[in-house]
């Protein structure tokens, strides 16, 4: 099977998130969405993993596989492990160069766009960033 | 003699009509503000005079000769009067101006800091606002006091008997709020006063939560230090009130260096100026203290016992209703509240429900409200909070009610 590219996937959820007419349609997808989260385990649930930045507790966890990063999280809130869940299906299996490079706007296009103020509680922004330090990292360690 | 204001003869819907920030939609619903205890909103008639200021006569004040510098000096000195009127202070010059709440603390704690010595205690309780446990924390590491916590109670008020076995002669202050912000709790600080005098301790009061629902008179409570905001009480932010017993301020040293707050400024030596001056560095925010003084008129008018009861009845009507929907339940049930409600719903994140309640249009506050120690006293990571103000309506508190169940259908 050939991996799809970061910014395919992120076509697919646009043109998912494109049938639903209302806001509300768009949450409930979201929320079911937060139920397909690839779980971080449980020993990763420590505050070294946590991301700073968030109203709720948000985990994530990288690991390197085949020069591709896994990414693994977690929330206490649902709506935010809908979120993280679309940001993990969209960078997860890909390699440290493509997540860095990608961009985010199709959260806007799903819109979700309120999410994307730094001030918003969830800290959507914190979460992207901190894909991209995974990525950074992974990146040097491959380097060397 | 005219009977006090009862809410059948307030009109709940000519007041609404100041207030043009009401009639806004929020994701295509209309507003329904319920975030009142983070920041009240502003009548037109407060609008009106930040309007007038910056059309008419913004100046700098108390230096100029010319005509604006004089027209802007007299409306800030009398906004000072408004507030020492409506807080009963003996005198204009104990009512300083501030940035707000917080920063009426700081200059209480900064200058503590010059007249606590190691050993000595400062008592604070568990119900309090970050803003009035931090400056405390660092005045304890800078002079080596200890700080004691008056501990708080299951219903969400302060265990008063712990409270006097905290206290003694060593006690030289004590902090607490008049309302607790994350519950709503109005609590006894008629007896702390007194009981802290009796050790002879001050007693620094932060009204920021009481003042838009409760008229103090800082005389009758005999309290040390009285701060408010005026943000929440339908004025613009970044001014609020620091009264201070006048033994105290003299006490004090100023906060900050600057102009405005001297009297002779040699490279040898500066002396300071008197009160209020002393604590009012540099250019203030003149615009906003005469809006604040224009605020305190306003409500007034209205009167407080009106609003208070008016509040009442919001506060029992919400509390009914949302307490029947099931699985939901609230945080804070002293006897003596104002109109706040803290709650959750089992099983359901704070954030999750406070997130579907915008997209209907209504605004709260979800979170620890700056108030961890209450949240990890409940052991939850925060609350909803639904605080009403005398221009809420009870159709509100229906749309909210309706908000909640179909937030918890979503997310259960």
């Amino acid at each position: 099977m050939i991996m799809s590219s970061i910014q395919e996937i992120q076509q697919e959820i646009v043109e998912e998130f494109e049938m639903f007419d209302d806001w509300m349609q768009r949450y409930e997808y979201m929320i079911e969405l937060g139920k397909s989260l690839p779980l971080i385990e449980e020993k990763y649930k420590t505050d070294e993993y946590i991301i700073k930045g968030c109203q709720s507790k948000v985990w994530v966890h990288a690991d390197l596989n085949e020069d591709k990063i896994e990414f693994t999280a977690d929330s206490d809130a649902i709506i935010t492990k809908g979120i993280i869940a679309i940001l993990i299906r969209s960078f997860s299996g890909q390699p440290p160069q493509e997540i860095l490079d990608a961009d985010t706007s199709f959260i806007d296009k799903i819109g979700l766009k309120e999410h994307l103020s730094p001030t918003r509680a969830n800290g959507l922004v914190s979460m992207i960033k901190q894909i991209k330090l995974y990525a950074i990292a992974y990146q040097a360690k491959a380097g060397n | 003699m005219a009977s006090v204001s009862t809410p059948l003869t307030f009109d709940v819907k000519s007041i609404r009509k100041d207030f043009p920030i009401l009639n806004r939609k929020v994701n295509e619903k209309p507003l329904v503000y319920f975030d009142n205890a983070a920041t009240s909103q502003t009548p037109q008639q407060v609008i009106a005079v930040i309007v007038d200021y910056y059309s008419n006569y913004n100046a700098n004040i108390h230096r100029g000769v010319h005509a604006l510098s004089q027209e802007a000096t007299d409306a800030y000195e009398q906004a000072r009067i408004k507030l020492q009127k409506h807080f009963n202070i003996p005198n204009a010059y104990q009512t300083l101006f501030t940035s707000g709440t917080t920063h009426g603390i700081n200059i209480v704690a900064s200058g503590y800091a010059e007249i606590l010595k190691q050993g000595d205690e400062v008592i604070v309780s568990a119900l309090e606002h970050h803003s009035n446990i931090v400056p405390w924390q660092m005045l304890c590491e800078k002079t080596g006091a200890v700080l004691k916590v008056i501990p708080m109670t299951d219903s969400g008020e302060l265990d008063m008997s712990a409270f006097e076995e905290l206290l003694s002669n060593k006690t030289k202050l004590v902090f607490v709020n008049h309302v607790s912000n994350a519950l709503g709790t109005v609590n006894p600080i008629e007896f702390i006063i007194e009981k802290t005098h009796a050790v002879g301790g001050a007693v620094l009061v932060d009204g920021a939560q009481a003042a838009p629902h409760i008229k103090a008179d800082v005389q009758a409570l005999d309290v040390d230090f009285y701060v408010v905001s005026g943000h929440k009480m339908c004025g613009p932010t970044g001014v609020g009130m620091l009264y201070g017993k006048e033994k105290w301020l003299d006490q004090l040293p100023p906060y900050q260096g600057g102009g405005e707050m001297i009297d002779q400024v040699t490279f040898e030596k500066t002396t300071y100026a008197g009160l209020p001056h002393k604590f009012e560095a540099g250019t203030p925010n003149i615009c906003g203290g005469i809006a604040f003084g224009a605020a305190l008129d306003y409500m007034n008018a209205i009167g407080f016992n009106t609003i208070a009861a008016y509040e009442h009845e919001l506060l029992e009507y919400a509390t009914e209703k949302l307490k029947a929907i099931d699985g939901l339940r609230i945080y804070g049930e002293s006897k003596e509240k104002t109109a706040v409600i803290s709650f959750n719903i089992e099983g359901i994140h704070p954030y999750d429900i406070g997130t579907i309640l915008d997209k209907l249009g209504v605004a709260v506050r979800t979170g620890h409200h700056c108030a961890q120690p209450i949240m990890d006293f409940y052991k939850i990571p925060g609350t909803v909070r639904a605080s009403f103000a005398f221009y809420n309506t009870k159709e509100e508190i229906d749309v909210l009610v309706a908000a909640v169940e179909r937030a918890k259908n979503m997310l259960s």
